[in-house]
C-alpha cells in the first residue's frame, strides 16, 4: 500500500476494543462518586491495612530503620573531620543537619517498595478489590514514620556531637519545620520510589531523581532552621519558609496522587 | 464460534457451545485478545468463550504465552488489542468490579517471606474484605495451622505453596486461575488441595499446565497456543493426540 | 507535524536568526555598563525562556499521552524535553560565560535564575536514564509521562524557591525588561521568536527522522514476512518506539 507521507499506523492508535469507550485515565477505578464497590473494602480500611503490614515487615527485618539512624550519626562524625570543626551553628549546624537528614532519607526510599516488587507482594495488591491510592498513602505515611524515628535518633545526636546552641530553645518551631520538610520528602521519595522500583538501576535512579526534586525542601527546611540552631535564639524561623515547605507539600502531595495510579496499571 | 486457527497446529475445531448455566455470565469472553511486548506478540487472537463452572485447560510449551494470558486475565495486565470480558466485566475499563472475584495462583506465592501464613493471609483478607475466620478455616482445611506462625522463609516450598492456594482462594472467587498449581505439593496436599482448586472447586477454572493428560480430564476447554497465537482450541474429547504432541515440537 | 512543514519551518528559522543576528550586532546599543558582552544577554536569556516552556511542554504532552494512550504524544513529550534540555544545557553556557565577563567567575549563586536552571538541568538529565531502565516500551513511556509531569510541575516551585532563597539579587537585565529601551525591546523579541522558532523546527525534524525511520522498520518487518517479528529487534533504546504496523490490526 503506497501512501504519501508517514500515515502508517502506529499500533498504539489500534482501537482497543470494539465497545470501549474513551481511553482510560490509569486504570479505571471505580467511577467517582458512583457505583458502589462490591466486596471491597474502604479505603480507610486499605491503608491501615497496608501499613500495618508494612510496619510488621519493618519490624521483623529491620532493614531501614537501623540503617537510616546509623547512617545519620555517621554522617555527623564524617562531617566533624570533614569540617575540622567541633561545634556549629547557624547556616553551618542547618546546612549540616538537612543534608544528613536527606541522604538518610535517601536510604529508606530506596527501600520502600523493594519487597513488594520482589516477593510479589504488589501483585497481590494489585489483584485485591482496592482503591489503589491507598498504596501510595500507606507507604508515604510509614516513610513519614521511619523518619521520625530518624529523626528521634538523628536530631539528638546532633545536638550532642555537633550543634554549638542549645536544643531546647529551638524546640517546638523545630518540630514544625521537621513536621513540614518531612511531608514534602515523604510525598516526593514515595512517588520516587514506586517509579525507580521497577527499572534496571533502581538503587541508583531513586536517589538521583529525588535529590533535585527536594532541592526546595532543603531551601525552605535549611533556612527555617538556621535561626533556630543559632546562638542568642536568633528568632523564629522565617514565616515564608514555612509556607514555601507548605506549598510544596501540598502540590507534591497532590500530584503524586494524581499519577501514582499510572505507575501501578499495566 | 471459530478459534483463529493460525500456527501450525493442527485444524482449529469449533469451541463447544457454553453450557446454558443458570443465566449466570460466561466465566470467560475473549475476542482476539492480543498483548504485545515492544514490537513482539506475547498473545495475538486468543478467541474463546467459557461457560460458567467450566474449565479451561491451557497448555503449550515454554515462552508460549500462557502466563501472559493468566495475567491479562487477573486483570494485571492491560489487553492490547481485541475485547475480554471476565465474568460479564470488560477489561480494562471494568477490571476493579471483577478483580473481587478473581483468585490467582501464580508461579510465585505472592506473599511476603517475613511475615507468617497467618499474617499473610490476614493482610490479604482485609484487602479483600474476609472475615478473618475463614483464614483459619482454610488453614485447617490445608493443615496447615500448626506452623501458620512461622515467617515463611522457614517453610519448604510445599508449605507456602499451600499457603499460596489458600490466598488464591480465600475470597471465595468465582473464577480461579492456576498456573501449575499442583507444582511442588505432594500427594497429601494435592490431596487436601483437591476441593479448594481442584474439579470439585465452585466456580470456573483456567488451568495452566505442563501435563496435558492431567488438564485434560478435567478441562471442559482446551486451548493450545503456540508462539502467542492459538493453535487449537475445543473440547478434550474432539483433540487428537498428535494435535497436542504438535504444540510442543 | 510530520515533514509537511520542514522546508518553510526551516527558511523560516534562518531568516528568523539572521535577522536577530543582525539585529544584536548592528542595531542595539551597548548598554552603559557591561559592554559588548551584555549582547550575550539576547542568547542567553531566550535559550532558558524557550528551553523552561519546552519542560512544561513536555509535561503537559505526558498528560495528553496518559489521557489518550497515544504513543504519539509520547513521543513529542519525548522529543519536547530532550531538545529542551540541549537548550538548558546552551543557556547554562552562555550564564557561565556572562558570569565570567560580568562578575569574574565561571559560576555565581547569587544569580537566581541561573542556579534554578542548574538544578533543573540535572532534575532532566535524568529523564533519558529513566527511559533507558525501562525495557517494555509501555511502561517506559508511562513512566516518563509521571516523570514529565511531575518535573514541569516542580519546574515553577524551584524557581519560586530558589528566588526567595537568593539574598542578593545582583541587578538583571531581565529584571528590569519592562524598562528595557526599544531598540534593545525589539532586539531581544526579535532573538526570543528566532530561538523558539529553532526550538520548533529542530523538534520536527527529530520527529520526523524517527517516524521515518520506524516506517522504515515496519517495511522490513513485511518484507521479511511472517518471520519478520523475529527478525532483527529494535536495541534497547531511551526513545519511545512508534511500532508502525501496516496490515495488522487493520
Amino acid at each position: 500500500m503506497s501512501q504519501a507521507a508517514p500515515s502508517i499506523q502506529p499500533a498504539a492508535e489500534r482501537p482497543l476494543a470494539p465497545g470501549a469507550a474513551a481511553p482510560a485515565t490509569g486504570d479505571a477505578g471505580p467511577p467517582p462518586g458512583g457505583a458502589t464497590r462490591p466486596h471491597g473494602p474502604g479505603l480507610a480500611t486499605t491503608i491501615a491495612a497496608v501499613l500495618r503490614k508494612e510496619l510488621l515487615v519493618e519490624l521483623r527485618t529491620l532493614e531501614s530503620l537501623p540503617g537510616m539512624s546509623l547512617f545519620a550519626v555517621t554522617t555527623f562524625v564524617v562531617f566533624h573531620f570533614a569540617l575540622n570543626r567541633g561545634s556549629v551553628d547557624g547556616d553551618l549546624a542547618a546546612g549540616i543537619l538537612w543534608v544528613t537528614l536527606l541522604f538518610a532519607a535517601m536510604l529508606g526510599v530506596n527501600r520502600l517498595f523493594v519487597a513488594d516488587a520482589d516477593q510479589g507482594g504488589l501483585d497481590a495488591f494489585l489483584l485485591a478489590p482496592v482503591d489503589r491510592s491507598a498504596l501510595l498513602v500507606a507507604k508515604a505515611l510509614a516513610l513519614l514514620a521511619y523518619l521520625a524515628v530518624l529523626e528521634l535518633v538523628a536530631v539528638p545526636a546532633f545536638a550532642l556531637l555537633l550543634l554549638g546552641p542549645s536544643l531546647w530553645h529551638a524546640m517546638p518551631a523545630l518540630l514544625a519545620v521537621l513536621a513540614l520538610a518531612d511531608l514534602g520528602v515523604a510525598a516526593i521519595g514515595t512517588l520516587v520510589a514506586a517509579l525507580a522500583v521497577r527499572t534496571r538501576a533502581r538503587d541508583l535512579l531513586g536517589p538521583l531523581l529525588a535529590l533535585p526534586l527536594l532541592i526546595p525542601v532543603v531551601i525552605g527546611a535549611a533556612r527555617a532552621s538556621a535561626p533556630l540552631l543559632s546562638f542568642g535564639h536568633g528568632g523564629g524561623p522565617g514565616a515564608r519558609w514555612l509556607a514555601l515547605l507548605a506549598l510544596y507539600d501540598l502540590v507534591f502531595g497532590l500530584i503524586a496522587y494524581a499519577v501514582f495510579d499510572f505507575l501501578l496499571e499495566d | 464460534m471459530d478459534a483463529a486457527g493460525r500456527g501450525d497446529g493442527g485444524p482449529a475445531t469449533a469451541a463447544p457451545a457454553p453450557a446454558a448455566s443458570e443465566g449466570r455470565a460466561p466465566a470467560l469472553q475473549l475476542d482476539g485478545l492480543t498483548r504485545c511486548f515492544a514490537e513482539r506478540e506475547a498473545l495475538a487472537g486468543v478467541t474463546l468463550t467459557l461457560g460458567a463452572g467450566q474449565t479451561l485447560a491451557v497448555l503449550g510449551p515454554n515462552g508460549a504465552g500462557k502466563t501472559t494470558l493468566l495475567r491479562v486475565l487477573a486483570t494485571l495486565l492491560r489487553p492490547h488489542a481485541g475485547s475480554v470480558r471476565v465474568l460479564g466485566d470488560a477489561l480494562p475499563h471494568e477490571a476493579w468490579r471483577a478483580r473481587a472475584r478473581i483468585g490467582l495462583l501464580a508461579h510465585d506465592p505472592l506473599l511476603y517471606r517475613e511475615l507468617s501464613a497467618r499474617e499473610n493471609l490476614r493482610f490479604h483478607a482485609r484487602l479483600h474484605g474476609v472475615a478473618p475466620g475463614r483464614v483459619e478455616e482454610l488453614l485447617a482445611a490445608l493443615r496447615m495451622t500448626a506452623r501458620a506462625g512461622e515467617p515463611l522463609r522457614a517453610l519448604s516450598r510445599g508449605m507456602v505453596q499451600r499457603v499460596a492456594i489458600a490466598r488464591a482462594v480465600l475470597h471465595e472467587p468465582a473464577l480461579l486461575l492456576l498456573d501449575e498449581p499442583y507444582a511442588n505439593l505432594d500427594p497429601a496436599a494435592t490431596a487436601l488441595a483437591e476441593p479448594l482448586i481442584g474439579a470439585g472447586a465452585p466456580g470456573a477454572r483456567v488451568i495452566c499446565s505442563h501435563d496435558p493428560t492431567g488438564a485434560l480430564a478435567q478441562a471442559d476447554l482446551v486451548l493450545g497456543l503456540r508462539g502467542g497465537r492459538p493453535a487449537l482450541l475445543g473440547a478434550p474429547d474432539a483433540i487428537e493426540r498428535d494435535q497436542i504432541e504438535r504444540l510442543y515440537r | 507535524m510530520y515533514g509537511r512543514h520542514l522546508r518553510a519551518l526551516s527558511l523560516a528559522t534562518v531568516a528568523l536568526m539572521t535577522a536577530a543576528l543582525a539585529l544584536v550586532f548592528f542595531y542595539a546599543p551597548l548598554e552603559a555598563e557591561e559592554g559588548f558582552l551584555q549582547k550575550i544577554f539576547y542568547v542567553h536569556v531566550p535559550l532558558a525562556i524557550v528551553s523552561l516552556c519546552g519542560f512544561v511542554a513536555g509535561g503537559v504532552m505526558a498528560i495528553a499521552y496518559l489521557r489518550t494512550r497515544d504513543a504519539r504524544w509520547d513521543m513529542r513529550s519525548y522529543v519536547a524535553i530532550h531538545m529542551s534540555l540541549i537548550f538548558a544545557l546552551g543557556a547554562l553556557i552562555c550564564g557561565s560565560i556572562w558570569a565570567r565577563g560580568s562578575w569574574g567567575h565561571w559560576w555565581v549563586w547569587s544569580e537566581p535564575t541561573l542556579v534554578s536552571f542548574l538544578i533543573i538541568f540535572l532534575l532532566y538529565a535524568t529523564y533519558q536514564p529513566l527511559r533507558f531502565a525501562i525495557e517494555d516500551p509501555e511502561r517506559q513511556a508511562r513512566y516518563a509521562s509521571v516523570f514529565a509531569i511531575t518535573a514541569g510541575a516542580f519546574v515553577p516551585l524551584n524557581f519560586l524557591a530558589v528566588r526567595m532563597s537568593t539574598a542578593y539579587l545582583h541587578p538583571r537585565v531581565l529584571g528590569s525588561a519592562s524598562n528595557l529601551p526599544a531598540p534593545m525591546a525589539l532586539t531581544f523579541l526579535v532573538s526570543l521568536l528566532a530561538i523558539a522558532l529553532l526550538w520548533t523546527t529542530l523538534c520536527s525534524y527529530e520527529l520526523t527522522a524517527k517516524r521515518a525511520r520506524a516506517q522504515l522498520r515496519a517495511l522490513r518487518r513485511e518484507l521479511a514476512g511472517e518471520d519478520g517479528a523475529r527478525v532483527a529487534r529494535r536495541p534497547r533504546s531511551a526513545a519511545p518506539a512508534i511500532v508502525a504496523t501496516g496490515q495488522r490490526g487493520a
